[in-house]
């Protein structure tokens, strides 16, 4: 039942979207009222329906309902009550379920929030944006039915892939797609700009708020996958530049180069053409992103060869950039530059380096991810590009980047002087000298690490002394510290929520300098009752025990660790074995500091208990990843409340 | 000069070096997939190699004291030994597939600085009526018998 069902919901959302999108578009032509109503009623209905596809498969993986063979693959009577919710998400044609839910969110919240404020935009905006879900709802009709039927149905289904019964992947997908399928929406609002000829300021207003909306997303679902990748998969790392990472990088990457740029169109009326280019480029990203990590063509954990969904993918694509480059060209006339570039010591020219650099790092990123497809299809040679190359061009990009990020929100607009330079820069530059040469006296030897942490602590000098500043002035108005500050964030929300996302941005690159040049680790066999030492870590193999758990059984060591200093404590890796899996699967345990992380994972044992290989990491700083993240949540938050000076 | 050619001069040396970063890390980190045949046919001692092919059956040893790993990768027509240190990964396996990166030593052995097994996603449930392997694991390291 609930197969057919699903489909012809499926279909019905699917027929729907195209009458919407069709509808809407003949609105704007004619100005028939009646067809923009029909639109929305259209965009309504689909979300009702797919809202519907979602309770479906829902209650079919708790009921156990295998005649759906996607429920069979990734469920089995063993699954826990919550693994069984997020296992709607755990392969393709679930997670094409949840990002078409996602996009039908996002068009009813713009046809709630824009069919009024926006008469002339909206009907063009509504049309994309339903365009855009009939893909995904097309996709999910045809070459990855999430309702397939699957005769005979079997007793017990295959089980959901063990690498994702874990907490971060019931968040990690959630927040990605919400930052893939929100830059729908700035997308659509620049396609509409551009249809009805208005390509001014005021979309760009409207759909600044959108792209951090959605770039927050994506930051937060990059963050919680490099904890997953760091907690469960074993190696110690949060990031391996895996194509699957490149993917959601490189819009990041290009959404942020946005964020930036709009702000000089705002102010000095320049960039538009750039502007647009970069919106289109961020959405055709997030398609072509899909399309690496879902048709299979790049083998990795979250590719799930599938016959013909990459030729979809691959033919949207190439609508959305040649449909949405030929209108940019066809509106050439109307993106000249109302302002010029006066000074190369500016504000301007600043955000301009910025994206040349953001946008040479997307390009590398591509380059790196592609450059083996390549050379595989047309040389016949198949050769990796792996870390080395990504953070060998990338490392002097990012570190300029940070550069950038202390000069450019207080150099000067137009033409800085030398009194703004030595005003706003003076003291920074001469803190972060300072703290090198403090850090280099400590013994620091690494260049990269040291040139990071001086631009670390120049820009976070450059931020406090600003915060200062503008604090001490609303100090003289009799407010104290904490009612000064306070007031200025919210007042200043835009300019204070930049800020506080750039020191988020500091804290992680801080965690990844110290990290990546002060984490030491150690393999070793131990016999029973042996102690190992790293780092000033003593560890201490006390035994073996074995134990069946819901649906899989487990191998746990148990482990003491002291380290001279205060009372020890326990870890306990395990390996756990699942039945539809041949190999075991290693489960890490850890100890998460703010220096350092003690982090061990279980190898190979010994049948009888008497020894087992592990490997010990003391890992440093990691921890300050996720700490940025939170700051960055908080920046963020701060920087998409409704502008309070505008409202005033 | 004029301001705009300033800029377009500063943007064109700032793409330059960014092309030549890019040109550089890619001819020092490129890596060139190979089967042991290819290897075999034209072994370049220390440059490194991703050599991929299945674990011969029978040849696969591991010294947990030394942490030494030593296995043959084959593809059916000419077969490498391969030594590695440190433990056999999760997915490891005689006859399943095994990427290794690493590079050819002139005492006649591939040295493997990682390895990679091949993860399969289409994992089967065991046959009818077989116990899954791991119960006997679990006995043993009770201390049940295992007969």
């Amino acid at each position: 039942m609930i197969p057919e069902l699903g489909y012809g919901a499926t279909v019905a959302a699917l027929l729907l979207t195209l009458w919407g999108t069709v509808a809407a578009a003949a609105s704007a032509r004619t100005g028939r009222a009646a067809l923009l109503r029909s639109g929305e009623r259209a965009a309504v209905g689909a979300f009702a329906l797919i809202t519907a596809c979602i309770a479906l498969m829902i209650y079919a993986f708790l009921a156990f309902d295998f005649s759906v063979r996607y429920v069979a693959i990734n469920t089995n009577l063993g699954t826990p009550f919550y693994y069984r919710v997020t296992a709607l998400w755990g392969a393709l044609e679930g997670s094409i379920v949840l990002w078409a839910w996602m996009l039908a969110i996002y068009t009813l919240i713009v046809v709630i929030r824009y069919r009024r404020s926006q008469p002339e935009l909206y009907p063009w905006v509504l049309s994309v944006m339903l365009g855009v879900l009939a893909f995904f709802l097309l996709i999910m009709t045809i070459p990855a039915p999430p309702f397939e039927r699957l005769t005979p149905i079997p007793a017990d289904g295959r089980g959901l892939n063990p690498l994702l019964q874990d907490a971060g992947m019931i968040t990690h997908p959630v927040a990605l797609y919400l930052g893939f399928t929100g830059f729908t929406v700035p997308f659509a609002f620049a396609m509409a700009a551009l249809i009805v000829r208005r390509t001014g300021e005021e979309w760009i207003t409207i759909t600044r708020r959108w792209t951090i909306i959605a770039w927050y997303f994506l930051a937060l679902g990059l963050l919680i996958g490099g904890w997953w990748s760091y907690h469960v998969l074993g190696w110690g790392g949060y990031w391996a530049w895996d194509p699957v990472e490149n993917a959601a990088f490189m819009p990041f990457l290009t959404a942020t180069a946005f964020l930036h740029s709009v702000m000089v169109q705002e102010r000095r009326r320049m960039l538009k053409l750039w502007n647009l280019s970069l919106i289109i480029l961020t959405f055709g990203l997030t398609i072509f992103g899909t399309f690496l990590t879902r048709s299979g063509i790049i083998g990795s954990v979250h590719s799930f060869t599938q016959g013909t969904i990459g030729y979809f993918f691959l033919g949207f694509l190439a609508l959305v950039l040649l449909g949405s480059f030929s209108l940019l060209a066809s509106r050439m006339e109307r993106l000249r530059a109302e302002g010029v570039l006066d000074s190369v010591v500016s504000r301007e020219s600043t955000f301009l380096l910025n994206n040349l650099f953001l946008v040479a790092a997307t390009f590398t990123v591509f380059f790196g991810t592609v450059f083996p497809l390549i050379s595989e299809a047309v040389r016949g040679v198949k050769i990796s590009v792996g870390a080395p190359f990504f953070n060998l061009v990338n490392i002097p990009v990012f570190l300029a980047l940070l550069f950038l990020m202390g000069v450019g929100p207080l150099i000067a607009w137009r033409r800085a002087s030398a009194e703004n330079l030595k005003r706003n820069f003076l003291k920074p530059v001469v803190a972060g000298l300072v703290a090198a040469a403090a850090l280099r006296a400590l013994g620091v030897a690494n260049g990269l690490v040291l040139t990071a942490m001086a631009l670390v602590v120049f820009v976070a000098g450059t931020i406090a002394l600003d915060l200062f500043r503008a604090v001490r002035a609303r100090r003289r108005s009799g407010d104290d510290w904490g009612a000064a500050t306070w007031g200025l964030l919210l007042r200043q929300n835009r300019r204070y929520g930049g800020f506080i996302v750039h020191l988020g941005i500091l804290v992680i690159a801080l965690g990844v300098a110290g990290s990546q040049a002060w984490s030491v680790q150690k393999e070793v066999t131990l016999d029973k009752g042996q102690s190992m030492e790293l780092a000033g870590y003593q560890v201490r193999f006390d035994g073996l025990s074995a134990s069946e758990e819901s649906n899989h059984a487990k191998v746990t060591g148990t482990f003491t660790v002291t380290n001279g200093r205060a009372g020890g404590y326990m870890l306990y890796p395990a390996k756990k074995f699942y039945a539809q899996e041949q190999n075991p699967i290693a489960y890490v345990d850890y100890r998460l500091g703010w220096i350092e992380d003690v982090y061990l994972v279980l190898g190979d044992f010994a049948r009888d208990g008497s020894h087992a290989t592990v490997k010990l990491q003391v890992n440093r700083m990691v921890s300050w990843l996720w700490l940025g993240g939170l700051v960055l949540t908080f920046g963020a938050a701060l920087a998409i409340l409704p502008d309070a000076r505008r409202a005033a | 000069m004029s301001r705009r050619g300033k800029f377009a001069a500063g943007g064109l040396v700032i793409a330059a070096a960014i092309a030549y970063l890019i040109w550089a890390g890619v001819s020092q980190s490129v890596v060139y997939f190979v089967t042991p045949s290819e290897l075999l046919a034209a072994p370049t001692p220390s440059k490194t190699y991703r050599l991929g092919g299945f674990v011969q059956a029978g040849s696969l040893k591991w010294e947990p004291k030394s942490l030494d790993l030593s296995f043959t990768l084959s593809d059916g027509k000419a077969s490498v030994p391969v030594r590695h240190k440190g433990t056999p990964p999760d997915l490891f396996a005689e006859e399943r597939g095994a990427v290794v990166e690493g590079s050819w030593t002139t005492e006649g052995y591939f040295k493997a600085s990682l390895i990679m097994a091949k993860h399969s996603e289409e994992y089967k449930a065991p046959p009818d009526g077989a116990e899954p392997g791991y119960k006997e694991l679990i006995k043993s390291l009770r201390g049940e018998s295992t007969q």
